[in-house]
């Protein structure tokens, strides 16, 4: 049950150096950035903010230099990326190209393909979003109806995608399509495109979420044609495709993070000298925090390692939504704040966000049931 | 640290205690007969000195190695003092005093007990001593002082926890010690919290066994025409299980990477909070999996859940070292969590 140690990592000198660098950039941009701001983490949208960072030179940074990556170590991407959450930093607007969209591309996608898209991501010019859910189709991926259709010089793509996060603010989607609708398995014939979201045919409308914020989006495909050089990979082979870009999506320390800035209110509220229940919700807090973090860089270093971390993304990704889901929990248990927006108090403002976004936390990038089946396989159950 | 003497020591270990900790040997110790044959053998196995330095008859090894003898006891709910015979040869190696054969057992168990240590003498009791009837030999830290001492020197007033090991009250009169030294490291992580490191390896590896136990007894007991591991119900709940053992299991791995750093108060306390939370989880999932049977005495889960319950509880529960934790981060100030975190891995 190898999957389930989760051995120490402990950083190389030139990670923590990078994360010195990162420290000084974020203090100089991030200043007067307001904690409710600060608590929207990997979801807050800034697309001058990710230019900085393409500037600075840490999107792709793992990827080769002939894509206009950096050849650095999954260790300092992870320092990198870690400080940017723990700082509440606006990282949106490129996270989905740098965490999953650039490395499917860098494993699966053609050598125009990454000619193409890869240095404009790095430079943080370039934004993606995931086409993967369906009205029909959440959990259960591989019934996607979206079709691809071959026609003599490329794809015709229709069908509809839902809750495309920042579809609106994006150049390209990844997109799951069924492209061989005899495939004997719903897991066969299914493949990747790389879709240029100004594609004639493609409209996106937004589908605000329970507070009223535009981040979602419903994407529809009307006879939207494509060049052959569109299709990522392999046609078919999109299932296993897919597979290898959820677990880049569900490996990194933002399964985590989420609500790092409401522990920070909760230590600042009660004080340097803390009453014994606040001690205790916050120390039982910290005590998670500081073991997911463990477990989040042991991941890191699975991937410098070279190992496929699948399976230990799914625990700590389940580990950790629950964690984050906690401690909106706890903060409302333990300091008596009613949450508002209009509030004065960081705390309060803070709350009210996360408390009302916090459902998503275990839906999006796997839902818990979904996560936690994968962990009863690797158990040896069912 | 070295992985190939680690999983050499963890098959050792494993095997060892798979051939001697039988059910009749723990239900005899639960009776109160200390199992001499099982301690004879870890003894002559060298792993009651792992943490002995080579030059005073140990291997010399680290807590790492420690990490692997804690866990293998857990996981077989071996009733004997392995884990303070353990901490005691590692305090009684640094202060440079022999280590007597047998044994050995650490006090007091709780901050602030009321032992005194004048011109050389221990005097007062100490309450909750793991295996005091049973260790020939005790090593007893007040403040930044060390101590040796026979157990003979002890009236005992015997007592168990709630798996039937012994936790028992020792009271010194004016006894006179085998060894007194001073040991300043005593200052920054304490005897406290040291028992605090060794129970919870211990509890990793109860927690390890019992999701172990409850993943085949899944596997194997039909119901509805099929295995009740292919439910999804109690997929759900045995894969929270995993997730509570592997965070447990990471928080004490990190403990004893850092236990013998001049500071390792920070990782030891949330070793001990995390795994004591998760014992809890384990206990009431393992069990529910498990239904009646589980619940029986000729069963073999209950060797694992009433240690987890009992150990959860000492050298300090999960919302005390929260505490410490709470204090400590707030004292601090919101803003310096965050690189101290990082500091602890750079």
């Amino acid at each position: 049950m190898n999957a389930f140690d989760f051995e120490s990592v402990t950083l190389p000198a030139s990670a923590e150096a990078l994360r010195g660098e990162v420290r000084e950039f974020l203090g100089r941009e991030l200043g007067n950035y307001p904690p409710r701001k600060r608590a929207e983490s990997w979801t807050g949208f800034d697309g001058a903010f990710s230019k900085k960072l393409g500037d600075a030179g840490w999107i792709g940074l793992t990827w080769p230099k002939q894509y206009g990556g950096h050849e650095r170590s999954y260790l300092e991407r992870y320092v990198v990326i870690e400080e940017m959450l723990a700082a509440g930093a606006p990282v949106a607007a490129h996270w989905i190209a740098d965490r999953q969209s650039g490395p499917t591309l860098l494993r699966f996608g053609t050598e125009e393909q990454r000619q193409r898209v890869l240095p404009k991501i790095a430079a943080g010019d370039c934004f993606f979003c995931i086409g993967m859910s369906e009205p029909d189709s959440g959990s259960d991926l591989a019934s996607i109806r979206s079709r691809a259709t071959r026609t003599d010089n490329g794809w015709l793509l229709s069908g509809t995608k839902v809750w495309t996060s920042n579809a609106h603010n994006c150049h390209y989607m990844i997109g799951l399509f069924r492209s061989d609708p005899k495939a004997e398995r719903k897991h066969d014939g299914i493949s990747q495109f790389l879709v240029p979201l100004d594609t004639p045919g493609i409209q996106i409308s937004p589908i605000p979420d329970l507070i009223g914020q535009h981040h979602f989006n419903q994407v529809v495909f009307d006879d939207v044609e494509l060049p052959d050089t569109a299709l990522i990979g392999e046609a078919g082979e999109g299932w296993r495709q897919v597979m290898a870009e959820l677990a880049f999506e569900r490996a990194g320390p933002e399964r985590y993070l989420s609500t790092y800035q409401l522990l920070v209110e909760m230590i600042a509220e009660a004080t340097q000298d803390p009453g014994e229940r606040h001690a205790v919700a916050i120390g039982r807090t910290v005590a998670h925090l500081a073991t997911l973090r463990r477990m989040s860089l042991s991941i890191a270093g699975q991937l410098q390692a070279g190992e496929d971390p699948a399976l230990a993304g799914s625990i700590v990704k389940d580990l950790g939504n629950s964690f984050e889901q906690a401690m909106t929990g706890t903060a409302y248990d333990q300091f008596d704040v009613e949450p508002s927006f209009g509030s004065d108090g960081d705390l309060s403002q803070v709350l009210a966000f996360l408390t009302q976004v916090a459902p998503s936390f275990s839906l999006r990038g796997g839902t818990r049931e979904i996560l936690r089946g994968i962990i009863a396989r690797g158990l040896g159950l069912r | 640290m070295s992985d190939d003497l680690r999983s050499y020591l963890g098959e050792q270990a494993d095997r060892l205690f798979a051939d001697h900790c039988t059910r009749e040997l723990r239900e005899a110790a639960e009776a109160g007969e200390f199992p001499t044959a099982l301690w004879d053998v870890l003894e002559q196995a060298g792993f009651a000195a792992v943490l002995v330095p080579e030059d005073e008859g140990g291997s010399g090894a680290g807590w790492p190695e420690a990490e692997v003898l804690l866990r293998a006891a857990g996981r077989h709910a071996a009733p004997v003092p392995l884990a303070e015979t353990l901490l005691a040869g590692w305090l009684l190696g640094r202060n440079r005093i022999a280590v007597p054969p047998g044994p050995i057992t650490i006090a007091p168990t709780r901050p602030g007990a009321g032992l005194s240590l004048v011109d050389g003498r221990l005097s007062g009791t100490a309450e909750r001593v793991p295996w005091g009837r049973a260790a020939g030999n005790v090593l007893v830290a007040v403040g930044n002082q060390v101590a040796l001492l026979e157990t003979t020197q002890a009236e005992v007033e015997p007592d168990t926890n709630m798996a039937g090991e012994p936790r028992d009250t020792l009271r010194f009169a004016d006894a006179a010690p085998l060894a007194v030294a001073t040991d300043d490291a005593l200052t920054t992580t304490s005897l406290w919290q040291l028992g605090a490191l060794i129970r919870a390896g211990q509890i990793a590896g109860a927690l390890q066994a019992s999701l172990a136990m409850a993943v085949q007894y899944a596997n194997d007991r039909v119901q509805f025409g099929r295995p009740i591991g292919k439910f999804q119900a109690v997929q759900q709940s045995l894969a929270e299980l995993a997730g509570e053992v592997a965070a447990a299991s990471a928080a004490v791995g990190a403990a004893c990477e850092r236990a013998a750093l001049p500071d390792a108060g920070f990782e030891i306390a949330v070793a001990k909070q995390r795994a004591s939370e998760a014992a809890g989880i384990a206990c009431r999932t393992a069990h529910q999996t498990h239904g009646a049977i589980g619940f029986t005495h000729e069963y073999a889960l209950h060797p694992l859940t009433r240690r987890l319950w009992s150990w959860r509880a000492e050298f300090g529960n999960d919302a005390h070292w929260a505490a410490e934790l709470g204090r400590f981060a707030c004292g601090r100030g919101a803003d310096a969590l965050w690189p101290f975190l990082t500091d602890r891995t750079a």
